[in-house]
């Protein structure tokens, strides 16, 4: 089977600077796939370049075992609502309600009955552990954790097959976290989608993936389960594990 | 009447249903409720949509035999237990229409008095600096007088030019029927002086500087740099928006001099041309016909506006709602409001100094 995510030979130059040079990455069906890395590393560039948001300089993206920017418009329209994103800060329409959020893409796609529209946006309000008095509240009147729940909510509502997260539980306390990253596992074993997410957060990390891929020096240093990448003998791997295990057993204030 | 057994095959996810959508969707509400009975062990995947388009067509009940794959209980299940959806009745009630009729005064009166909360503040922070000089937003500002003032004049200085070629050209087409050329100095220093020039200034800078401040108070809402500024104990009305009435009230009779002088120019150059009178007779007949009031009410006038504009620019930018749709709605109707009120003042000084500087002979 033709991996979900395929990135062959990404290179990109960015403000005068490489930020991957022939950097080489396949996620599998089904996986929940981490990236992992320091900051500037181009994480995010790399998420926003499989959902065909940025352009590398160049290489070869696949997703579903298709060049991305194949075919005519609408084909690659299509290929994109297979995907769903969680952006960092959630990116809800500020203008519309918490039910009009989710409904968007649904509504956008067409050929729905609002009947069906307003079943579908609050079964998946109720996936994401809110309850249907939420889906009248404006995105400024949500918490930080409500509106990862509800991006989380939208992302969904095409119930995608590979759902990319940037930093799902930054911005949350730990107990919020933990409870955010059980979601999506859960929702990834009811629904099997194919996962990618960026992390600096190590218990997320943890949690979350069955495969971890190390992003540094502008390529995948090393890619494989939490246990394979620890052992790998790099320094900057080391060290990134190293540091953020010390900074999780600070004791919190 | 009963009917056979349903086959469904195939994939039943939004996507690949969508082609088909209308015709599936007649069929099941065919057969919905009348097929004996349901098969979808060929089904390969489905998806909430699918799974609901069924639920629905089979009456929001389970038929009495269905072949459900295990792979498609979680989904099936899903679905039965979405919540209830119960859409809310009608309001009927005759308080609605009164409601509808009040709102608008309320809507105003919460205008009148964010208006007046705000001016109230922005005097006291005035006051207060007074006390305090050192507390003076001196950069703020230079920055506003600069983005208002200085960054306006290219524009200010052509629309004045032109506009002051069009006002000679039909004003000496006219004059010169009746061979009242000589006039066309009076007519232009008088108009454009008293005027024209600061309601031309006043709509130039409204739509420029007063959507520019009314659209950066509200982003600066939806990022929550105002709470930020008032946790750091730092009052908005001092440091963001005094700075700018002050500005606008300095920097106005300037900018009114500057569009007066471009578009006496400009009606200098179309003088020439039209009525062959030079500009050295239009110069020095221009400050003999033309009494020194004028150019005053002008550059007072050039502050009230000024000082108007800033205030609704800013009272709307106050009001912005930590959203998209209220920034835009809030930024047009502050320069329409800015508009109106430059107008409306505008009448108002007009009957004010209808008796200075306009001698009759």
């Amino acid at each position: 089977m033709s991996p979900v995510v395929s990135l062959c030979d990404i290179s990109t130059r960015l403000g005068g600077q490489w930020v991957h040079r022939g950097l080489t990455l396949d996620v599998a069906q089904g996986e929940l796939m981490a990236l992992v890395g320091g900051s500037g590393a181009g994480k995010t560039t790399l998420l926003r370049q499989i959902t065909g948001l940025q352009r590398p300089t160049s290489g070869a993206i696949e997703l579903f075992g298709e060049p991305l920017y194949a075919g005519r418009r609408s084909q690659r329209f299509a290929r994109l609502r297979r995907l769903g994103m969680l952006f960092q800060q959630g990116a809800l329409f500020s203008a519309l309600t918490v039910f009009d959020n989710i409904a968007f893409p649904l509504r956008e796609f067409g050929g729905l009955h609002e009947a069906e529209i307003r079943v579908l946006v609050l079964a998946k309000l109720g996936q994401v552990g809110l309850a249907a008095q939420h889906a009248t509240l404006m995105p400024a009147q949500l918490s930080g954790g409500m509106v990862k729940r509800v991006a989380l909510a939208r992302a969904l509502a095409l119930e995608p097959e590979l759902l990319l997260l940037d930093e799902p539980t930054a911005g949350l306390d730990p107990e919020r976290s933990a409870a955010f990253v059980a979601l999506i596992r859960q929702l990834h074993a009811e629904l099997g989608f194919t996962v990618v997410f960026v992390t600096h957060d190590l218990d997320t990390l943890s949690a979350l993936a069955t495969r971890v891929a190390v992003l540094a020096e502008r390529r995948i240093l090393a890619s494989g389960t939490l246990d394979e990448v620890h052992a790998t003998e790099h320094p900057f791997i080391q060290k990134f594990f190293r540091y953020h295990t010390t900074i999780d057993e600070t004791p919190a204030e | 009447m009963t009917q056979g057994c349903a086959h469904l095959a195939g994939d039943w996810s939004l996507a690949a249903l969508r082609p088909r959508l209308p015709v599936l969707r007649r069929l099941l509400s065919v057969h919905g409720l009348q097929a004996a009975g349901w098969d979808l062990s060929a089904v390969t995947r489905m998806d909430s949509f699918g799974a609901l388009l069924l639920w629905r067509a089979w009456g929001m009940h389970e038929p009495a035999s269905v072949l459900l794959p295990p792979a498609l209980q979680a989904v099936m299940q899903r679905v039965r237990l979405a919540p209830p959806v119960q859409s809310a009745p009608p309001v009927r009630d005759w308080r609605v229409a009164l409601r509808a009729l009040g709102r608008p005064g309320l809507l105003i009166a919460s205008h009148a008095k964010g208006f007046l909360l705000m001016l109230g503040s922005v005097v006291l922070e005035a006051a207060r600096l007074v006390y305090r000089p050192r507390a003076i937003p001196w950069r703020e500002f230079s920055a506003a007088f600069y983005q208002i003032g200085v960054r306006a004049l290219p524009i200010a200085a052509l629309v004045g030019f032109l506009i002051g070629i069009v006002l000679a050209y039909l004003s000496a087409l006219q004059l010169r029927n009746f061979g009242a050329d000589a006039l066309i100095i009076n007519i232009l220093g008088i108009g454009i002086l008293r005027e024209l020039g600061p309601v031309l200034v006043s709509i130039l800078v409204a739509g420029r500087s007063g959507s520019a401040i009314t659209a950066q108070l509200g982003v600066m809402r939806v990022t929550e740099e105002l709470d930020a500024l008032a946790v750091m104990g730092v009052s908005a009305h001092q440091r963001l928006i005094l700075p700018k009435v002050l500005a606008m009230a300095l920097v106005m009779p300037l900018l009114v001099l500057w569009t007066s002088a471009a578009a006496l120019g400009g009606g200098m150059v179309a003088t020439q041309l039209q009525l062959e009178i030079g500009w050295q007779h239009f110069v020095v007949s221009l400050a003999q016909v033309v009494p020194v009031q004028n150019l005053v009410i002008g550059f007072i006038k050039g502050s009230v506006f000024g000082v108007a504009i800033a205030l609704v620019a800013c009272h709307f930018g106050l009001r912005i709602q930590p959203n998209t749709e209220s920034l835009s709605r809030n930024t047009t109707a502050a320069v329409v409001a800015a508009i109106t009120s430059v107008i409306l003042l505008d009448a108002l000084l007009a009957v004010m100094t209808r008796g200075i500087g306009v001698p009759l002979r």
